[in-house]
């Protein structure tokens, strides 16, 4: 029979399965943080378990720490506790941890592919949605509840039922001022929010293999904004060249081996798929998000919709409690919107490639004066290569600030978050209503974008500064 | 065979009767059910006075009379009937847990997403999936403020003098109704664990950092 990448990773993951189709599915690659896990060591613990395969997983904190200065600690109380938490609970299960000073420390999906812990045909977990960024790399990866957590670190496996497949062809080249976060903003507008329910979406066509690896992972990784359980791309040259000699990587024999096995993950041509879309890159424009769903998408020379316009009227209600809330007048154009923060940074775009497509827009060129712009680095690594390429004083030079990494303004957990009603060009991934802060009004870009947005303190075209 | 004390961990679900509580809202995110404030806990409880947190109350923490969980009897409903994409975002379990904190073990709507959906097993909750035309006569009994039941067992809405039959997994049926706690389910398989790490480590040695 003819399998997708999808089946063939699920099949080589079967520990067991039950009549009804419910499986055990076996978890190679374990990633946890401080939120989603105090729980699940809590519940090991009372009844009295250990984790099952400590080699296999790999912590680090991200969600809840201060990106200003962290020689003075947590000040937050909570957030200490939590953090201090998984300290406790790594020390005492023989877990890994990248601690908040330690370098290699950053946004859980930036470090697992930099260190190499993430790898083609692996199945990888983690509590946490954007887990779906690792299917980048030709893996099966995808966020859990804490339970689940729990269920993994006792058995390293997961109960799961198999998803239905989809694929999404791109093809074609993009437009300059183009990037792969505004071809998954356009797949979200396509197909909803809810369109990838109970779907692994395989990613694929021409467009993608030109993708480089790091854009992938931003596609794969706002996959669960469509809904899907996990995004996936068959793994190519580009994705062995990346995890050649990261220090989690196989090494010598052990890496011809395992290139041997990753140049078999392929979907079969004659692959059947339950669903299957095509789109083509040359159509596809810088996008920005009007709304409080990453459905709600536009192009930047669009204009805000206008709720009479619906016929349906769960949507006509939904696009007035969105336009409400984003404080936004039916019919205005995109650009005449005036922003008042800029946030570069969180799992989606906070790698290097993501700023250094940012600096290039804010090189010799000033933020508006009223813009506060803030540069969050994915990880202590992505900003050591970035200073090390100058970048962090072209970002100081135009008026960002130059943080230290961690989620930060992606979910506003810790300091760093919106006033109400102020307004955000953000590089993050959510843009709900209190995501980045209590009343505060996201609009989900790509990095030229948000960097065109702080210089003309308007939502702006990045094409105009792109020559 | 395992004693059944160490594998009941869950609440079982039994049947139950309640007036429903109605939020006709369509793709009700996590950060919508418990905001990130929240996240900050190390426990599981403690979460339902948070539920809803910036529809429910206004910027000085005070309950916003016009939404529905702030009023009787809505406020003690155990049933939610919600919009479609209900628990979209964010894997976090504090949704269902808040949900659960403040009473409520049963939501209905006609779609959810997926993580949310399974999270809401693993914590004794139901969700029920229904068709629009569905939820819309079911919401009438919340706004004429009258109770409807629901039986697992029969898989069964019963409202009225009418009922609805609900479709719903067989074994995640079964893990709520004897409240079965999974990971000790799977460990029974500890057999088929092992021999599928030892086939692993001849097969693809790199898995274990070899
Ligand atoms: S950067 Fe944002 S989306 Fe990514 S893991 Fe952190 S909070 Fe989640």
């Amino acid at each position: 029979m003819q399998l997708t990448l999808y089946d063939k990773i699920w099949n080589e993951h079967l520990v067991h399965q039950q009549k009804d189709g419910t499986a055990l599915l076996f978890v190679d690659r374990h990633l946890i943080h401080e939120v989603t896990s105090p729980q699940a060591f809590e519940g090991l613990r009372n009844s009295n378990r250990k984790v099952r395969q400590p080699n296999l997983t790999l912590a680090v904190v991200d969600h809840n720490i201060p990106t200003t200065d962290r020689s003075k600690g947590i000040k937050d109380e909570d957030s200490k506790i939590q953090v201090e938490t998984l300290d406790k609970n790594c020390n005492e299960f023989g877990i890994q941890l990248f601690g908040m000073n330690d370098k290699r420390q950053g946004i859980v999906h930036i470090v697992g592919p930099e260190q190499g812990f993430t790898q083609p045909g692996t199945v990888i977990v983690c509590g946490d949605s954007h887990t779906a960024t690792h299917g980048a790399f030709g893996s099966l990866a995808f966020g859990i509840g804490t339970s689940e957590v729990e269920h993994v670190l006792a058995t390293q496996t997961l109960v799961q039922k198999k998803a239905k497949n989809f694929r999404i062809n791109v093809n074609g080249k993009l437009a300059i001022g183009v990037t792969s976060k505004d071809v998954v903003l356009q797949i979200i507008g396509k197909i909803g929010t809810a369109g990838g329910t109970g779907s692994v979406i395989e990613y694929a066509g021409s467009l993608i293999s030109d993708l480089s690896v790091e854009q992938r992972m931003t596609i794969c990784n706002m996959t669960i904004e469509g809904g899907a359980r996990a995004g996936l791309i068959e793994p190519d040259q580009k994705i062995f060249n990346y995890l050649k000699d990261r220090p989690m990587s196989p090494k010598n024999e052990s890496w011809d081996r395992a290139l041997e096995y990753w140049n078999t993950l392929k979907t079969d041509k004659d692959a059947k798929f339950d669903k299957e879309i095509n789109l083509t890159a040359e159509d596809i424009a810088p996008m920005v998000t009007w709304g409080t769903s990453p459905q709600d998408v536009v192009t930047i020379d669009g204009k805000i919709p206008n709720p009479e316009n619906e016929s349906n009227i769960d949507r006509k209600n939904s696009i007035d409690r969105s336009l409400k809330y984003m404080g936004l007048k039916a019919d205005v154009a995109v650009q005449d919107i005036k922003i008042d923060k800029v946030f570069i940074g969180s799992c989606t775009n906070g790698r290097i490639e993501d700023l250094r497509e940012a600096a290039k827009i804010l090189k010799d060129k000033k933020k508006a004066a009223h813009v506060h712009g803030m540069v969050v680095p994915g990880s202590g690594l992505v900003k050591e290569q970035a200073e090390q390429e100058g970048l962090d004083k072209i970002f100081i030079k135009s008026g960002f600030e130059w943080r230290e990494p961690g989620c930060s303004m992606c979910l506003a957990m810790n300091a760093d978050k919106l006033k109400p009603e102020e307004r955000c060009a953000s590089t993050s991934n959510r843009n709900f209503e209190g995501r980045q802060g209590r009343g505060g009004r996201t609009h989900l870009v790509s990095p030229g974008m948000a960097a065109a947005a702080a210089i003309s303190g308007n939502l702006d075209d990045v094409r105009k500064y792109n020559n | 065979m395992m004693l059944e004390s160490i594998i009941t961990k869950m609440k079982k679900f039994n049947s139950l009767k309640s007036i429903p509580a109605y939020l006709p809202i369509v793709n009700i995110d996590t950060d919508m059910i418990i905001p990130k404030q929240f996240l900050k806990t190390i426990k599981r409880t403690g979460l339902g006075k948070n539920l809803f947190f910036e529809m429910r109350y206004d910027d000085n923490g005070k309950e916003i009379k016009e939404f529905t969980l702030n009023n009787e009897p809505y406020n003690n409903s155990k049933i939610l009937i919600t919009g479609n994409n209900f628990g979209c975002g964010s894997s976090r379990e504090h949704a269902p847990w808040a949900l659960l904190d403040f009473g409520i073990t049963c939501v209905i709507s006609s779609s959810y997403a997926d993580i949310f959906y399974n999270n809401c097993f693993k914590n004794g909750i139901l969700p029920i999936i229904l068709n629009e035309e569905k939820i819309k006569e079911l919401s009438e009994y919340s706004k004429r403020k009258e109770e409807i039941s629901i039986d697992l067992n029969n898989q069964k809405i019963i409202y009225g003098n009418n009922e609805i039959k609900f479709e719903i997994d067989s074994f995640k049926k079964k893990c709520l109704l004897e409240g079965l706690d999974d990971i000790s389910l799977s460990l029974e398989k500890l057999d088929q664990i092992l021999s599928y790490e030892k086939k692993i480590m001849n097969k693809k040695p790199w898995i274990f950092n070899d």
